[in-house]
């Protein structure tokens, strides 16, 4: 268990080089240089401010030596500061990610909150009508844009009833749990809902595969009750592969809170993305792909490992 | 006696072991056992019809609108009314049938073609070329989702307008398909080279090889038939998700350009109206929906024809 851990961990290395790398030339090679931008806003359109700018901040070296240069930092907690802003990303990241996280986790909540139930029913009344309900609900669940969903909502909202509006003003978590989850609750939903049709789908097989194995007919033929045998004996290894494509949603959550962040106007690492984009602003799209891209490799390796943990029959060598 | 080569040839080399030709009656048994697959397929079709002739389903033109007409809603003359230039939503959304289903498609080629023959190679070949690729999958699949998308697609934008020698808006289409189709295809390359593990393990793997088929032969006559149903399966699911994606990306402003209709701009063009005027969100909404919803339907029913062992039953 720990060799394996350690090699995934070695292997980790040459991954994170690659998707760093990948990242860090992608962005150079974005169109429109950030030095016209910003030399626009000095008014200092000339050669010679524009080279001095491009020195300032290094970005007249080697693309290689600059990707050397800024991995040491980045190993050093450095991610340097906005070219547009000055402020250093670290600062803005540690206020925002907290609100990215709420939301994706809440999200992740209702998500299980949604498709385990409908999953399980599926599963336990395979072939009648509510398992025919559950599955279209899946795939319908799969096939709704949840920024449309947003919309509407937020159109209804304003004309029928009070939630669901985007609020004027964040309020954080720590000064106002309440007033915080009050504005949260509704697209943290959203988002939960469109990633519930996949673990749903999951639930369902995972749940019919375990519904067959012989320990499950001996336990009914012991005369156990039916919610004794599902919730105790099935639903206990039926959820341990739902796990896994938890864990392999994560990315499609960041991305979900990019679109969900900007129409509900929350100031997390979504919205700040999407203005860094489009300001150019390097070392902020660069510290957020590397961000995510961390959290995928790490919450890939942990299901793998909790996997083990939670099924003694799992054992990696 | 039959020679060993001959029961050799009648075990392996088979035409209808090959594998294509089960799929015409499955083709036929799918229509008849998955009704709602069916339904997806149809609706499908009638997309594929609205995207090579537009101009069969209305008369309308989808750029350019009547200003005194703007924001009706619907009615007889604008069925499903119009937005804030006075253009007729059904029109647009006839037209933006174009910008997803061709999305759709290319993306499924391109991802496809890719992950088929790095996936086929990679799990037929096995040792350096294997690990090679695998590590590149994994950088692949480790890039953030969304977030790098929109990079990338910023980043294509630098192409002069007629890189491509298409029209502006083609232009675009085929610069979001080719990123998209080539980051898609990491993900299900993998898939694809577990299924060529497992399908080399068969015997008549086995017995062509000690006939003395070359690899080629092997990979296109013997592997390729057999791991075709996961690539059809995976594409057909794939679609609906890149039409997704598109419409996401539309939708933040990273997609197709104005004046070129698409759903999910749709969504942003008329989202300062919406409140008052629901159906500028509705129709675009229901006509991503309805695609994408008909995409997987279809793809489920021919998963579940196509490949028992792939079902999720």
């Amino acid at each position: 268990m720990q060799r394996y851990a350690f090699r995934r961990l070695i292997l980790m290395v040459p991954t994170l080089l690659g998707v760093t790398f990948v990242v860090f030339v992608m962005v150079r090679a974005m169109p429109g240089d950030v030095i016209d931008l910003l030399a626009g806003d000095f008014g200092a359109a000339d050669a010679e401010a524009k080279e001095a700018l491009r020195k300032e901040f290094s970005l007249d070296d080697n693309v290689v030596l600059q990707y050397v240069r800024w991995l040491g930092n980045i190993l050093r907690f450095d991610f340097g500061s906005s070219i547009i802003s000055d402020r250093p990303v670290l600062d803005e990241l540690q206020n925002r990610l907290p609100v990215t996280m709420e939301l994706g986790l809440l999200a992740i909540f209702f998500s299980l909150l949604i498709a385990l139930p409908v999953g399980i029913i599926s599963a336990v009344r395979q072939d009648t009508p509510a398992d025919y309900i559950g599955r279209s609900l899946a795939i319908g669940l799969l096939a709704v844009p949840g920024f449309w969903v947003a919309l509407v909502a937020i159109s209804m909202a304003s004309v029928y009833f009070t939630w669901g509006v985007p609020p004027k003003n964040y309020v954080k978590f720590t000064d106002d749990p309440i007033g915080n989850l009050k504005m949260m609750w509704f697209p943290a939903l959203i988002l939960g809902a469109g990633l519930s049709g996949s673990v749903m789908r999951f639930t369902r097989s995972a749940m019919l595969e375990v519904l067959r194995q012989d320990y499950i007919r001996t336990a009914w033929a012991k005369g156990l009750r039916e919610r004794a045998i599902i919730v105790r004996h099935a639903m206990r290894n039926a959820l341990i592969p739902v796990v896994t494509i938890v864990g392999l949603q994560l990315p499609v959550v960041v991305g979900g809170t990019v679109i969900i962040e900007t129409i509900y106007s929350i100031p997390g690492i979504g919205r700040y993305y999407i203005s860094a984009v489009n300001q150019h602003d390097y070392p902020v799209i660069q510290a957020i792909n590397v961000l995510v891209a961390l959290v995928v490799v790490f919450a890939n390796l942990g299901v793998d490992l909790l996997y083990s943990v939670l099924d003694p029959r799992i054992r990696y060598s | 006696m039959a020679s060993d080569a001959q029961i050799l040839e009648q075990y392996a080399l088979r035409p209808e072991l090959s594998g294509f030709s089960r799929y015409r009656r499955s083709v036929l048994n799918f229509l008849r056992k998955k009704p709602l697959g069916a339904f997806g397929a149809a609706f499908i079709l009638l997309l594929i019809l609205m995207a090579i002739a537009p101009g069969l389903f209305t008369s309308a033109n989808p750029d350019v609108g009547q200003v005194r007409d703007r924001l009706q809603g619907p009615s007889a003359e604008y069925w499903f009314g119009t937005d804030q230039f006075g253009r007729d939503i059904y029109a647009r959304i006839v037209y933006g049938a174009r910008t997803s289903i061709v999305i759709g498609i290319l993306v499924v080629a391109v991802s496809s073609t890719i992950a088929t023959l790095l996936g086929i190679f990679s799990g037929y070949f096995g040792g350096w070329f294997d690990i090679l690729v695998q590590r590149l999958v994994d950088i692949g699949i480790s890039l953030p989702g969304l977030i790098f998308i929109i990079l990338v697609v910023t980043t294509l934008t630098q192409f002069p307008p007629d890189f491509l020698g298409l029209s502006p808006s083609g232009e675009v289409v085929m610069r979001i398909s080719v990123a998209l189709g080539v980051l898609v295809s990491l993900g299900s390359s993998r898939v694809i080279r577990g299924a060529t593990i497992a399908a080399k393990q068969n015997q008549y793997i086995e017995a062509a090889r000690v006939i003395g088929a070359p690899d080629f032969r092997i990979v296109f006559v013997h592997i390729l038939p057999n791991v075709f149903a996961v690539v059809l399966v995976g594409a057909s699911i794939q679609i609906g998700s890149a039409i997704l994606i598109e419409s996401s990306l539309s939708f933040l402003g990273y997609g197709v350009q104005p004046p070129t209709a698409s759903w999910g701009r749709m969504l942003t063009e008329n989202r300062e109206q919406i409140t008052r005027h629901p159906h500028l969100a509705i129709f675009p909404g229901l006509a991503i929906f309805l695609t994408v919803y008909s995409f997987n339907m279809f793809g489920d029913a021919l998963r579940d024809v196509l490949d028992p062992r792939l079902r999720t039953r």
